[in-house]
């Protein structure tokens, strides 16, 4: 167990630069998890922290020690593949063993260790067959497996469950996190799928073109999300955004029709300042007073079971998604009144993106 | 899943098998059986005559002093050219399978000598080893050892085994290369990460994976090291000096072809044909029981 601190990071390949200087201390049993599209270099930072891609710039430390230099083996790191890559020509428990025998632990502490392992992940049955005579779920287990025996400073995950089917995925997924309570060892998990982040992660750090974009618990990434980016990311469906501009008396955001919609925080300082305006699908409302609100057209109403996704077009023509709970109330040319629940407005700078801080 | 392949033209499937049905029977069945039949019969010295004789041939053959070390020393060579040009090989491969920029070029000119008519590599061999002009020849010389292959059976030996290795390297190359590609990299990176180092890693996980690539190799070396180096032999030897390298197949030609002797010469490739056929049993049956196919 041991902390992992990663200081500046930066990877280029050539002129390419794929990890533009990322700084984060993992908490000693931590789960963070790195989410972000693809081709964000998630997968090149979490193989820089194992060692299996050079560092270009700054430090990776784990446990208080540098290992920049030192090769995967030395740095006490164990490694979950998206593929699995477990070893074909080995039997499972030989999977499990390879990492202790080679680090010389004796014989009767690798069986107990290895049995201890396989109880946890429900392997003992399958023990002397080969990989390919398991199931996805089952590799995806010996590959834990094989991570957890070694009892090493830190996990490393990239992707472990993209290749399986939508229900194993989410049954792994808990089992992961049960694991990770259980045996508290420091875990890197990346991924581009938010449910994944925001059920597994103590902290997310949500990535986009080599950079750390916000770095916060998952809810607070939901919450105040730091970029437009973020708040695009994160959340289904995606947040609307909308251009705006703050009242001359910076009580409130004025919209495209004309609308005032009242700021929870007055910002004088920004009277007439155009801003992004971002508003959760799920934070609008059907407003009953129909007061100082836009009218939406409903374009299209999908029924989800649990709740209803209405596609809206506001007057000025920009789209707007609306979630509610339970079944439809509207159909296709209806007119609503909506309005955003209070306090749930999130106002970013329509230079940079970043979002405005109340 | 396997999809079977329907013809509705009964005639068609046996059309299609035919050139190769034909191929087989005129290049290989039907010399195999002259050789078989002429292996029991014995021909007068013109040829005009010959005599049934039923294992005459066989035993006149086995108890034959110098068969017996016509079999040790292609023993020695089979084994020394498949082990040798397989472990270049690999070693090769390995090296071009690490870092493969500009490895077109690498792998261009280690193909080469595969493409090499025996005749004109021997040429080459000589051009190397000739202790008058040869320019490894001249410098062992100069150096005070006495190298002559031409009187020197254990060095005549040696440098038909190098000779043929060499040329089989090319061809192991592009297999093990093939091999190592088709290994996962993941796979091995979890071997570093699990803590094991180059060497460990080559041994425990890409030598035990390369397997059938391997054995493939060792049954097609072993082969190509009874049945195809007569030309390097020949060119470089003449199975001399005395027999020191003469193998099976050379001492085949040199009865039938040299001394005459057609029914000696073809119990010998019957008994050739029969060793080759036991040898890749063998391997088979013992050999492939160890190898990892995924
Ligand atoms: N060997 C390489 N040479 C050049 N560019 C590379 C190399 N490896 C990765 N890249 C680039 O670096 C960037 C980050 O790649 P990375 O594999 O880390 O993405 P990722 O976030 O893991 O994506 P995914 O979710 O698709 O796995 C990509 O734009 C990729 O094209
Ligand atoms: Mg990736």
């Amino acid at each position: 167990m041991a902390t992992v601190e990663i200081k500046n990071v930066r990877k280029s390949y050539g002129p390419v630069e794929a990890i533009k200087g990322i700084d984060i201390a993992i908490q000693d049993g931590e789960f963070l998890v790195l989410l972000g599209p693809s081709g964000c270099g998630k997968s090149t930072l979490l193989r820089m922290v194992a060692g299996l891609e050079s560092i270009t710039g700054g430090q990776v430390v784990i446990g208080g020690r540098v290992v920049n230099d030192l090769e995967p083996k030395d740095r006490d790191i164990a490694m979950v593949f998206q593929n699995y890559a477990l070893y074909p020509h080995m039997s499972v428990f030989d999977n499990m063993a390879y990492g202790l025998k080679i680090r010389g632990v004796d014989k009767a502490e690798i069986e107990s260790r290895v049995a201890k392992a396989a109880e946890i992940l429900e392997l003992g049955r399958f023990l002397t067959r080969r990989p390919s005579q398991l199931s996805g779920g089952q590799r995806q287990r010996v590959a834990m497996g094989r991570a957890i025996v070694r009892e090493p400073a830190a996990f490393l995950f990239d992707e472990p469950l993209s290749n399986l089917d939508a229900k194993l995925r989410t049954q792994m997924r808990i089992e992961i996190k049960r694991l990770q309570d259980r045996l508290g060892i420091t875990s890197l998990y990346v991924t581009h799928d938010q449910v994944e982040a925001m059920t597994l992660a103590d902290r997310v750090l949500v990535m986009n073109h080599g950079v750390a974009e916000q770095i916060g618990t998952p809810l607070e990434v939901y919450q105040r999300p730091a970029s437009l980016f973020v708040a695009g990311f994160i959340g289904s469906p995606p947040m609307n955004v909308l251009d705006a501009v703050i009242d001359p008396s910076g009580q409130g955001v004025m919209m495209p029709g004309g609308a005032l919609l009242p700021l929870a925080r007055p910002r004088p300082n920004d009277a007439n300042r155009p801003v992004k305006l971002g508003i959760r699908p799920e934070h609008l409302a059907i407003n009953e007073d129909g007061l100082d609100t836009s009218p939406v057209l409903v374009e299209l109403v999908e029924a989800l079971g649990a709740d209803t996704v209405v596609y809206g077009r506001l007057p000025d023509g920009e789209p707007l998604l609306i979630r509610m709970s339970g079944l439809p109330s509207c159909t296709e040319g209806d007119r609503l009144a909506v309005a955003p629940q209070p306090g749930a407005l999130h106002l970013f700078d329509t230079a940079t993106g970043r979002r405005l801080e109340d | 899943m396997q999809r079977r392949v329907i013809f509705d033209n009964k005639l068609l499937p046996y059309l299609l098998l035919a050139p190769q049905v034909a191929v087989t029977l005129i290049f290989f069945i039907w010399p195999a059986s002259q050789a078989v039949w002429q292996s029991v019969h014995i021909q007068d010295a013109f040829g005009l005559r010959s005599e049934f004789v039923w294992f005459e041939n066989f035993t006149a053959i086995l108890s034959d002093p110098n068969y017996v070390g016509t079999l040790r020393i292609t023993a020695v060579f089979s084994l020394s050219v498949a082990v040798l040009s397989m472990a270049v090989a690999l070693l090769l491969a390995a090296l071009a399978d690490a870092k493969i920029k500009g490895a077109a070029v690498y792998k261009t000119l280690l193909i080469w000598p595969y493409a090499l008519a025996p005749a004109v590599a021997a040429v080459l061999w000589m051009f190397i080893f000739n202790p008058e002009i040869g320019s490894l020849g001249r410098l062992l010389n100069a150096m005070g050892y006495n190298w002559d292959y031409r009187l020197n059976g254990d060095q005549a030996l040696t440098m038909v085994i190098l000779a043929a290795s060499w040329k089989q390297v090319s061809y192991n190359f592009i297999f093990f290369l093939a091999g190592l590609q088709a290994i996962p990299r993941s796979v091995l990176e979890a071997a570093n990460i699990d803590g094991a180092g180059p060497v460990r890693r080559f041994w425990t996980i890409t030598f035990p994976l390369l397997s059938p690539t391997t054995f493939f190799l060792l049954v097609v070396d072993m082969v190509y090291a009874f049945c195809e180096t007569f030309g390097t032999i020949h060119a470089l030897t003449h199975g001399g000096p005395g027999k020191a390298t003469e193998t099976l197949i050379f001492r085949v030609y040199q009865d039938g072809v040299v001394n005459n002797d057609l029914g000696a010469s073809s119990a010998q490739s019957v008994l050739l044909m029969v060793i080759l056929i036991v040898l890749t049993t063998i391997q088979f049956r013992f050999v492939e029981r160890k190898v990892h196919y995924s």
